[in-house]
């Protein structure tokens, strides 16, 4: 058994000329919340395609638990999970519907309870009925995040989880992947652009740049490092030089 | 294969079904439609044609047929189509769900997704112009099962062109059909087509099909020598497809399109 949730090795992805991700090497390990952080275009949504065996790599693997995703994609993706803006649920079918639908292709036991409580949690229960297209951007990102969670995942990928969100919603969002985090011991990957998010849920940050972790450490560690007053100064100074 | 996402897979598309009345509404409405033309064509040919002369119902059943397979074959381009159109992809591909699986979900769910449509048609056509496919014998089943492998088949290889080509390719989902009709000797005999074209349409299966059709209602006559032929043709055919899908789903991930497919 290995310690780490996720292990990148040499993990390299070209498009005809265009070199997306360029001999990726990181290690996560269970239980922590690593951001992900890097100007658009930066390979980082082509990372976590990776990690999710949606694209596959030209070269390197991507082990989840020790297991390359690409030899057991299946298994390894009952106990992961992902979310983002740019992906959305049936909108024609009401959140109970979604939720069970997906509660039901990852296997979960005790689905009805589990949607009961997740909706509970999420304050989701006084538009259960509605269909999903209906909601406003809060509801359906609470929607995205009930979905995510619903086969309680070991390893949950979140691609700018609180992007398009008002700051009450969005507060709301990043306190209860924190909770459930932390609850759960669940080894979170967050890809964003938002500094105070990723230095309030994060234990360590990677920056990449032009497909490559160009530094990584403690957010602390890294305004330090850089001589900046926050987070955000330390992603401006690297993806400005 | 687990049976659990199979069910989820079809419980989406039985969810988006059942809650819209005009989605039901187009299943049965075109269908229907359908059959009403061909029901009066059948009659004014079965009046006018020494061909078809006391053979009623001939056209109308071979319509049905040929509606029942272009349905399934529609069903499943649609099962798909409407992931892309939803962006609802990539939360699918993300799912732990095996390609087999995927195949067998849409196949399913595309039967049923047909068979909403054509059985109204079907029921309609034996009070409105005395015509029952029961007619066919036995063999309706084989027939049947026939079509519904060569609508898969066609199904299979849009998607795996809308998995190569991406969204693009969905004008090639809704022609799909039409392109193979006339080599397919739907409404006429094989021995219509001139002598190079009957060579091509010998490798469609639906001319055995519906050869076969013809020769049980105007001939009474049950040649399962045509039924054989479909079946090794939709055999060889049908497992084709799945390797393409199969390839086209690699070559989709080393793409990097399944991420972004609906955009």
């Amino acid at each position: 058994m290995t310690n780490f949730a996720i292990e990148i090795n040499k993990l390299t992805k070209k498009y005809k000329d265009i070199l997306a991700v360029n001999n990726l090497n990181f290690k996560i390990n269970k239980g922590e919340i690593i951001g992900l952080l890097g100007p658009n275009g930066s390979g980082k949504s082509t990372t976590i395609g990776m990690m999710l065996g949606l694209i596959k790599p030209t070269s390197g693997n991507v082990l989840i638990d020790g297991q390359d995703i690409e030899n057991n994609r299946t298994e390894l993706l009952e106990r992961m999970n992902f979310i983002s803006p740019y992906i959305e649920l049936p909108k024609k079918l009401t959140i109970e519907e979604n939720l069970e639908v997906y509660g039901r292709m990852y296997g979960v036991k005790n689905l009805k309870n589990k949607i009961i409580d997740l909706m509970s949690k999420l304050n989701l229960n006084s538009f259960k009925k509605r269909k999903t297209g209906e909601l406003s951007s809060g509801q359906k990102n609470r929607v995205s995040l009930a979905k995510a969670l619903i086969n309680e995942p070991d390893i949950l990928l979140l691609d700018e989880p609180t992007a398009s969100l008002d700051p009450d919603v969005g507060d709301y969002v990043r306190s209860f992947i924190e909770e459930f985090a932390s609850k759960k011991d669940t080894t979170i990957l967050l890809a964003s652009h938002n500094m105070a998010e990723v230095g309030r849920l994060c234990n360590k940050v990677m920056m990449m740049k032009n497909g490559a972790i160009i530094d990584s450490g403690s957010c602390n560690d890294l305004i330090s490092k850089h001589g900046r007053k926050n987070l955000e100064e330390v992603f401006l100074k690297i993806a400005r030089e | 294969m687990r049976f659990y996402r199979i069910y989820a897979l079809f419980l989406r598309h039985f969810y988006l079904i059942k809650s819209s009345f005009p989605r039901i509404l187009d299943l049965i409405y075109w269908p229907t439609i359908q059959i009403i033309l061909w029901g009066f064509i059948s009659k004014f040919f079965t009046m006018h044609s020494e061909y078809y002369s006391n053979t009623a119902g001939v056209i109308l059943s071979c319509a049905i047929l040929y509606d029942f397979l272009f349905r399934t074959s529609i069903s499943f381009n649609m099962l798909f189509l409407e992931e892309i159109w939803s962006r609802n992809f990539t939360n699918l591909f993300i799912a732990p769900l095996k390609i087999s699986e995927i195949i067998t979900g849409l196949t399913a769910t595309a039967l049923i997704r047909t068979l909403i449509g054509i059985i109204p048609a079907i029921i309609l056509a034996t009070p409105f112009f005395g015509v029952t496919l029961f007619k066919l014998g036995p063999s309706l089943i084989l027939l049947f099962l026939n079509l519904y492998l060569f609508g898969i088949t066609l199904g299979l290889l849009v998607v795996s062109g809308l998995l190569k080509y991406g969204p693009a390719f969905e004008n090639v989902a809704w022609s799909s059909l039409f392109l193979l009709a006339p080599l397919g000797c739907i409404y006429y005999p094989l021995s219509i087509l001139p002598d190079w074209l009957q060579i091509l349409a010998k490798g469609l299966p639906l001319v055995y099909i519906f050869e076969e059709v013809r020769s049980i209602l105007i001939n009474n006559v049950v040649d399962y020598r045509n039924i054989l032929s479909a079946l090794v043709l939709n055999f060889i055919y049908f497992t084709s497809a799945v390797l393409i899908f199969y390839s086209a789903f690699n070559e989709a991930r080393k793409r990097g399109t399944l991420v972004n497919i609906g955009e």
